[in-house]
């Protein structure tokens, strides 16, 4: 077997086995909360008997190691289980949720990761001189300043000083793409900002890194230019670090972005989780939790292999 | 051979280089690494830089692209290529000189391709930056000078990536590289220095065919004068950024007129009396045999061995021979899968962590690197101390004292035990890995590669040290090198090590006279000799030889 092939499969068991171990953690976290779903339901003033009725009837009264293997299975069947609070099916609901996130992370990420990459290289090519500087700058001040902060500055800049924008992001089935995408341009604006210095400082320190390197040195006595240098001799080699600071932004952008889905009310998982969050629904909020990590694995992963096939020592062995 | 106009390729005039240093704890300031030299190329023609380290021969090559290293700069002076002074043109004008007119060899080919591209996407890089020739042409020039230097394949050998072809050959690709873009002037920068003799050599012969047959000009940068006596027609050598000598490659080598080229001339000469057999050995190694976990191959083949007490035993071979691997082997870092190690009497555990406290300390070890087997935090007086604190328990004054004793014997008065490693120069680090290996009394010292990265005449200085240390304590060396003359300098017998296994043992007379096995013969041979047309005898002789089999 090429040892990529091997490297490539170690990993993806390794993740599903790291999965396990989580669904795992999601499960007992839940199970340590004080009360029970039960008791959520029906409150503190609830009757002994109609708390055992309801636990019966919920199936609360089988050890917790069947009923994560339950639960297990209903998820490998895509079965999520069924909401507490208004008892539609999980699966339905974070299906159309879920889009939305990706919706909206696939558009701030498309922007955000060659905006932040091409910046690096700018800011390596006048590396502390005033482009660099302005650039490190504007970045640091966006990362520093709270998301919900920027949001409202951009709001109150692009829908209040000048009408461009609406500032409610509610999109629905019926859009057209454009209208859409119109629709969603303030928190892909807020997003991108946010996400936008991690990745462009790690491009531009990965690849100062690389620029101390002797195979520099051979290009630049070529006589090449300087950006050609960066971006064809030095970008290659620093693959690996950008590779996996991308992916920490990109399951950011997906896990993480509650508050700018409140700020904007954007129907997407953020909002769904913290609703369910504040009414106890344990399904939904383990659902949830399960949804996130696989996405934060999944790129993680992802991540572990673009650096693999990035290295051409293991590409082309020996 | 001057051109039409009748000007030099190459002329530099009263060049100077400075650069600003920052000494740990002291304010930065400027130092002054090159003194106005001036030297002129002329078509065609090798001249040949040397000096040791810091005498400013790299820093000069690269000034004829222009180009300093970290904070390198040039100060003053003129840089004549092709009758343009290549200081006064601008960086678009250094963009067209650099991999055009002037292109570069460097000492370390392996860390000068870059990893992520395929060997000919970088060799004709020059070409079709500058236009010079459309890519099929550039491709189809770079397959001619991959046969032309002697490389595997040449067909398929620019679809290899840096990673997949030896040192050798990568030098070879480089020089490759410089020569693809037609330049008017090559900057070979040590290009020889990091391969083993036996590579060496090859190498060596190619770029010197290359140069004949393309006719181009070229600075050969060296600290080894019987290589640079071997490719140029002039040499220049140089001392702390100043020229001591300039003349033909004849009269440097066979009628030097400073007293310091005479003293690089004649470094190779010395010869150590090799010592009368003693009874006792004091390092037994019997039939080990060893690998790396990873790599299912023996590493060391069956490998015996003995050492006396005050003597030498050089191991000699090149690179992948194994011969650190027999060190380890024998310090228990990597315990032998067969054998046995009998040292000072008693039987030692192969595993390191089955070995007494004694066992530890009566057995030592000094390394190529001086400046990175120290901790760059700590005093010369720790770094000594420490051995002495841990073996012997001596502490305080009394300590102060054995450490300043340790230093007198290393020749390295009072003030030094202050001192930070960065501090120090080269030959005084590895002085103190010396005092700091004597410092727990030990039986036997393992040096590996002491002297490699030292300049020839602070190695013989160490080599010297080494000598009388041994006279006045008795200790026994495993020395591990690759220089043969250094092993003439030192070994009292020689093993020779090849693919693992050791070829050629014995006294050092026995092993250095004929008849020579095979290896042993292309080893010896290939050691260059201070004369000229050396290599040419020896590539005839050795084609000869080939042809008669």
């Amino acid at each position: 077997m090429h040892p990529i092939v091997r490297l490539v499969l170690q990993r993806v068991g390794l993740g599903l086995v790291l999965l396990l171990a989580v669904s795992v953690l999601i499960f007992l976290g839940t199970e340590a909360l004080p009360g029970d779903v039960a008791q959520a339901i029906l409150g503190q003033s609830a009757t002994p008997e109609s708390l055992a009725n309801l636990r019966e009837q919920l199936g609360l009264n089988v050890p917790a190691t069947t009923r994560y293997f339950n639960w297990l299975w209903g998820i490998l069947h895509g079965d999520l289980g069924t909401s507490l609070t208004n008892g539609s099916d999980i699966a339905a609901d974070i299906g159309k949720r879920l889009g939305n996130t990706l919706f909206l992370a696939f558009w701030a990420a498309v922007i955000a990761v060659p905006l932040a990459i091409g910046l690096g290289l700018v800011a390596v090519r006048y590396r502390n001189r005033w482009p660099d500087r302005l650039i490190s700058g504007m970045t640091l001040a966006t990362i520093s300043l709270p998301e919900f902060v920027v949001g409202y500055i951009v709001m109150y800049l692009l829908t209040v000083k000048v009408q461009l924008f609406s500032p409610i992001a509610t999109i629905s089935d019926g859009m057209t793409l454009g209208e859409k995408l119109y629709t969603i341009a303030l928190p892909v604006l807020v997003l991108v900002l946010v996400v936008l210095a991690h990745m462009m400082r790690m491009t531009r320190a990965a690849i100062l890194n690389v620029m101390q390197s002797a195979y520099i040195e051979t290009a630049e006595l070529k006589g090449l230019r300087p950006f050609k240098i960066i971006a064809r001799h030095a970008f290659p080699n620093a693959i690996a670090p950008v590779v996996n600071v991308v992916m920490l932004n990109l399951a950011y952008l997906v896990v993480g972005v509650v508050v700018v889905e409140v700020v904007f009310v954007y129907p997407g998982m953020g909002q769904y989780l913290v609703d369910h969050v504040s009414k106890r629904d344990v399904p939904v909020v383990q659902a949830c939790g399960l949804i996130f990590a696989a996405v934060y694995i999944g790129l993680n992963i992802l991540a572990d292999v673009i650096s693999i096939l990035a290295n051409p020592r293991l590409r082309h062995p020996k | 051979m001057l051109d039409i106009a009748g000007k030099p390729l190459l002329d530099i005039r009263n060049l100077k280089i400075g650069a600003t240093v920052y000494p740990p704890g002291e304010r930065p300031r400027d130092v002054t690494l090159v003194h106005g030299v001036s030297l002129t190329v002329e078509k065609g023609k090798v001249l040949g830089l040397i000096g040791e380290s810091g005498a400013g021969k790299s820093t000069i090559g690269l000034a004829s692209m222009a180009y300093g290293r970290g904070g390198v700069r040039i100060t003053g002076g003129e840089v004549f290529v092709n009758g343009r002074d290549i200081l006064k043109g601008g960086t678009a004008g250094l963009r067209a000189l650099r991999g055009r007119e002037v292109t570069y060899v460097s000492q370390s080919a392996a860390a000068s391709f870059n990893p992520a591209k395929r060997l000919m996407e970088q060799v004709i890089e020059s070409c079709l930056t500058h236009g010079v020739m459309p890519k099929a042409e550039a491709e189809k020039r770079a397959v001619t000078l991959f046969r032309k230097l002697g490389l595997p394949n040449p067909e398929t050998f620019g679809d290899r990536y840096p990673h997949q072809v030896s040192g050798g050959q990568l030098q070879r690709a480089m020089t490759a590289m410089a020569l693809c873009p037609k330049p008017d002037l090559v900057v070979f920068d040590e290009p020889t220095t990091a391969l083993d003799v036996t590579t060496q050599i090859d190498v060596l012969m190619a770029i010197k065919e290359a140069i004949r047959d393309t006719g181009v000009a070229a600075l050969y940068i060296t600290h080894d004068l019987a290589v640079v006596a071997q490719v140029s027609d002039d040499i220049m050598v140089l001392r702390n950024g100043k020229t001591v000598e300039w003349g033909t490659t004849d009269q440097i080598i066979n009628a030097p007129r400073e007293p310091y080229t005479q003293a690089l001339v004649s470094v190779r000469s010395h010869e150590h009396p090799e010592k009368p057999p003693a009874a006792e050995p004091v390092l037994t190694v019997e039939a080990v045999t060893a690998r790396y976990r990873s790599v299912p191959i023996d590493v060391l083949k069956n490998v015996s061995v003995e050492i006396a007490p005050g003597r030498t035993l050089a191991v000699v071979g090149e690179s992948g021979s194994g011969k650190s691997t027999l060190a380890r082997a024998i310090t228990g870092l990597l315990p032998p899968t067969r054998g046995r190690i009998r040292f000072a009497g008693r039987q030692l555990s192969n595993d390191l962590a089955g070995r007494t406290k004694d066992d530890l300390r009566e057995m030592q070890m000094i390394y190529q690197m001086a400046d990175v087997a120290m901790n760059p935090r700590q005093t010369v007086g720790t770094i000594i101390g420490r051995p002495l604190e841990f073996y012997f328990g001596l502490r305080g004054a009394e300590r102060d004292k054995r450490v300043q004793e340790l230093l007198d014997q290393i020749e390295m008065g009072k003030g030094f035990a202050d001192r930070y490693p960065a501090e120090l120069s080269g030959g005084q680090k590895q002085r103190v890995c010396i005092a700091r290996s004597l410092a727990a009394k030990p039986k036997l010292i393992i040096c590996d590669e002491v002297t490699s990265a030292l300049d020839p005449l602070v190695a013989e200085g160490i080599l010297k040290l080494l000598l009388d240390l041994q006279a006045q304590e008795n200790v026994a060396y495993l020395f591990i090198t690759h220089d043969l003359a250094t092993v003439r300098a030192i070994a009292d017998s020689i093993a020779v090590m090849y693919k693992g296994e050791v070829v050629r043992y014995g006294p050092k007379s026995d092993v250095l006279a004929p008849p020579f096995d095979n290896y042993t013969d292309l080893l010896l041979s290939s050691v260059p000799e201070m004369r000229l047309g050396w290599l040419e005898e020896v590539i005839a002789h050795r084609k000869m030889e080939s042809a008669g089999n």
